[in-house]
């Protein structure tokens, strides 16, 4: 997909400007973050959990090569094809080719980032096969021709109404009288019409959450149950996954399979944990007949040894997009590339170049929830600071700047809800506007305000209403 | 393609600076493979057997897969029939080539057929080789006697578990298959019916895979 990175600034006024995309914000707001911490309340070991996973991944990626190829020997020994990708145009050609051979005229996928990172979908679109998004979510904005906008819900943004107007436009033969107003009626019509493209498709393209390397298995992790069909119903099935999906065994994904769920939409474990492994057995009644991986570098591998190595234990839970302010306020398209929120500002700089996404790392308040939050144990604003720095010494600082009086003079102009967003106590803000309605300093961007008073335009207000102590 | 993939392997050495790993320090990561150490495992997993089983009722019912209790195999027939009558479905399913033996003559007006399932059909019957107390999470592996399309492809799928075969954690469940030795093409925890948030958060249960999930759990 285009890197919109750069325009970081103008995609997010236009977000803050739109009520629909605001509406859905909020409603997202209110499920993840909340539901999630029902769920870690209800597991005691949680925290405890938090630091085997990161140690669990730490040691994988220390011998990242070993586990590779332990893993690659065993997938053959079961009867399936690893194929190894530099960069995204190697990943499109392999997985291009791949599909032509199995003489594929129709591809369902299932939901895969590091799918959207190697610009899959445009190589598919440009071809003459029929691609059919399988997940929801991701079925919506291949309706709309848009990409997602957040790594879990995809068509977060989209309301409703939308839904079943591109539903009506695109499905042919569609009952004009039918009703397509509810969420229940969409859902029918949507499994109504992909239930042929699985049974027809040749080729069953799925990511995955984990790949196993005492058995050369693929894990995904899904509620729908489209990963499953799609894998399973297709005669060719190609797994595609970056590198640093690998964990040395089951009970290592166990472990981290505890967190994932929990951490993502807070569910106690998703509706389907599917371990793949190989291609159908001679006497199997069904189940795809070939099996590939496209095991997909695009950087990663000259990430670790670096101050970037941490973010190849993320998991892609969205607990830290879940609960930014900075994506709350903007949604996920503001960020310009397929990964938003903290570990998009984190990962994005490291896959493309600092200069496109010099404005990412400083979409931060730094108010440090989404450290908290990680299941991994990602130090994210260390390591949002560290980009900055860099794009500081290459020259990129003007823009920082610029980026960071934007988002402190919206969130300045905006006490209650920086509050409500981050969940900073009353007090602490109330203390930083000290009385004459201008913050002399925010959680936001430390250096910036250190020589600078800027009017907080709400504050008097907020005070007045803080020292009656309404909330 | 080799070339590619030695240039990724070497680029992952360089980055992490040394070579290749040989000798015992090679030897120290095969033996964590093969001896697959067990992590932390959730309290709530080391309960006694029969509030394990009450764990596992429950939070299988708080994923909405519905669970019925009968006191032995003779008994799942009828089990199944009823079922199917109450939610105003058609008697009519494919079963796991692994439940041949069930005797139907208790549930006559049920159709049966055996194999793996086809686009059309309505409700399938397989066998679960593990309930995992800690969510409520059904095991199911794939081979001859119990076809994954059983799980996916139906908007009703039954599922017949002994009540033996409830372990505490998924660590377990997995163990059963490392004693067998078998390494299935497809293992699924499944943990309640399918279900999707995308649409403006609200969830909506049914969506690619089964609507209904029905646990059927047999034993004293
Ligand atoms: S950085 Fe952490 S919280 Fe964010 S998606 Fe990755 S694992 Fe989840």
């Amino acid at each position: 997909m285009n890197h919109t990175s750069d325009r970081f600034i103008d995609n997010s006024r236009a977000a803050l400007a739109n009520p629909v995309l605001q509406a859905a914000l909020a409603n997202l707001k209110r499920g993840f973050p909340i539901n999630r911490a029902e769920v870690v309340a209800d597991l005691p070991e949680f925290e405890e959990l938090r630091n085997v996973a990161r140690d669990i991944k730490d040691h994988t990626l220390d011998h990242l090569d070993v586990y590779l190829e332990i893993y690659e020997r065993n997938v053959r020994a079961s009867g399936g094809k690893v194929h190894w990708a530099r960069n995204a145009k190697e990943a499109r050609d392999t997985i291009m080719r791949i599909c032509r051979d199995a003489g594929a005229r129709t591809v369902t996928k299932g939901k895969s980032m590091v799918v959207e990172e190697i610009g899959l979908n445009e190589a598919l679109d440009a071809s003459e096969i029929r691609r059919v998004e399988t997940d929801l979510g991701e079925y919506i904005i291949q309706l709309r021709d848009e990409p997602p906008s957040h790594i879990i819900v995809p068509a977060v943004h989209v309301t409703k109404e939308e839904i079943g107007d591109a539903f009506r436009e695109a499905h042919e033969g569609l009952d004009p009288t039918r009703a397509l107003s509810e969420p229940a009626d969409i859902t029918a019509e949507a499994r109504t019409r992909l239930r042929e493209a699985y049974f027809s498709a040749e080729v069953g393209i799925t990511g995955a959450n984990f790949l196993v390397a005492e058995s050369g298995s693929s894990i995904i992790v899904t509620n729908e149950g489209n990963g499953d069909l799609t894998q399973t119903l297709a005669r060719t099935h190609v797994v595609v996954a970056s590198l640093e999906k690998i964990v040395p065994t089951m009970e290592d994904a166990f472990a981290i399979l505890r967190l994932l769920a929990r951490s993502s939409t807070g569910q106690e474990f998703s509706v389907y944990t599917s371990v793949s492994n190989g291609p159908k057995r001679s006497d199997d009644l069904d189940g795809p007949k070939a099996y590939h991986v496209v095991l997909v570098d695009n950087g990663r591998s000259s990430m670790l040894g670096t101050n970037q190595q941490d973010m190849l234990r993320c998991i892609q839970c969205a607990a830290c997009i879940n609960h930014c302010p900075v994506y709350s306020a903007v949604g996920g398209h503001a960020y310009g590339w397929i990964y938003p929120g903290p570990m998009g500002a984190v990962l994005t700089p490291s896959l493309t170049n600092i200069a496109a996404s010099a404005h990412l790392p400083n979409a931060s308040t730094f108010c440090g929830q989404c450290e908290q939050v990680c299941p991994m144990k990602i130090p994210l604003i260390k390591m949002m600071r560290h980009h900055r720095n860099s794009a500081h010494q290459q020259g990129h600082g003007g823009k920082v700047s610029k980026f960071a009086l934007f988002f402190w003079s919206y969130f300045a102009g905006r006490p209650a809800l920086y509050r409500t967003l981050t969940g900073i106590g009353v007090g602490v803000l109330a203390a930083l506007a000290i009385g004459r309605g201008r913050l002399k300093s925010l959680p936001l961007v430390g250096g910036w305000t250190a020589n600078r008073d800027l009017p907080a335009p709400e504050g008097g207000t907020f005070l007045t209403r803080y020292r009656r102590g309404e909330r | 393609m080799s070339e590619t993939r030695d240039v990724i392997l070497s680029t992952i050495r360089q980055s992490l600076r040394r070579g290749p790993i040989y000798g015992e320090a090679r030897a120290a990561l095969e033996e964590r493979i093969r001896s697959h150490p067990r992590h932390l495992i959730p309290s709530r997993a080391g309960q006694p057997p029969a509030a394990l089983i009450d764990l596992f009722i429950a939070k299988a019912r708080a994923a909405s897969t519905s669970v019925v209790e009968v006191s032995d195999r003779g008994e799942i027939p009828q089990a199944v029939m009823d079922y199917l009558a109450n939610e105003n479905l058609p008697a009519r399913l494919v079963q796991a080539p692994g439940l041949h033996d069930l005797d139907w003559a208790a549930a006559p007006t049920v159709e049966v057929r055996m194999g793996a399932a086809e686009k059309a059909d309505e409700a399938s019957l397989s066998k679960g080789l593990a309930g995992v107390a800690e969510t409520g999470t059904l095991l199911l592996v794939s081979g001859p006697e119990n076809p994954t399309t059983l799980n996916f492809v139906p908007p009703t799928h039954l599922v017949v578990l002994f009540r033996n075969d409830v372990v505490p954690a998924y660590e377990d469940a997995w163990d059963l298959l490392r004693v067998n030795g078998t390494n299935p093409r497809s293992a699924n925890f499944i943990t309640g019916p399918s279900r999707t948030g995308d649409i403006e958060q609200k969830i909506q249960i049914g969506v690619h895979g089964p609507l209904r999930l029905h646990l059927i759990l047999v034993g004293r």
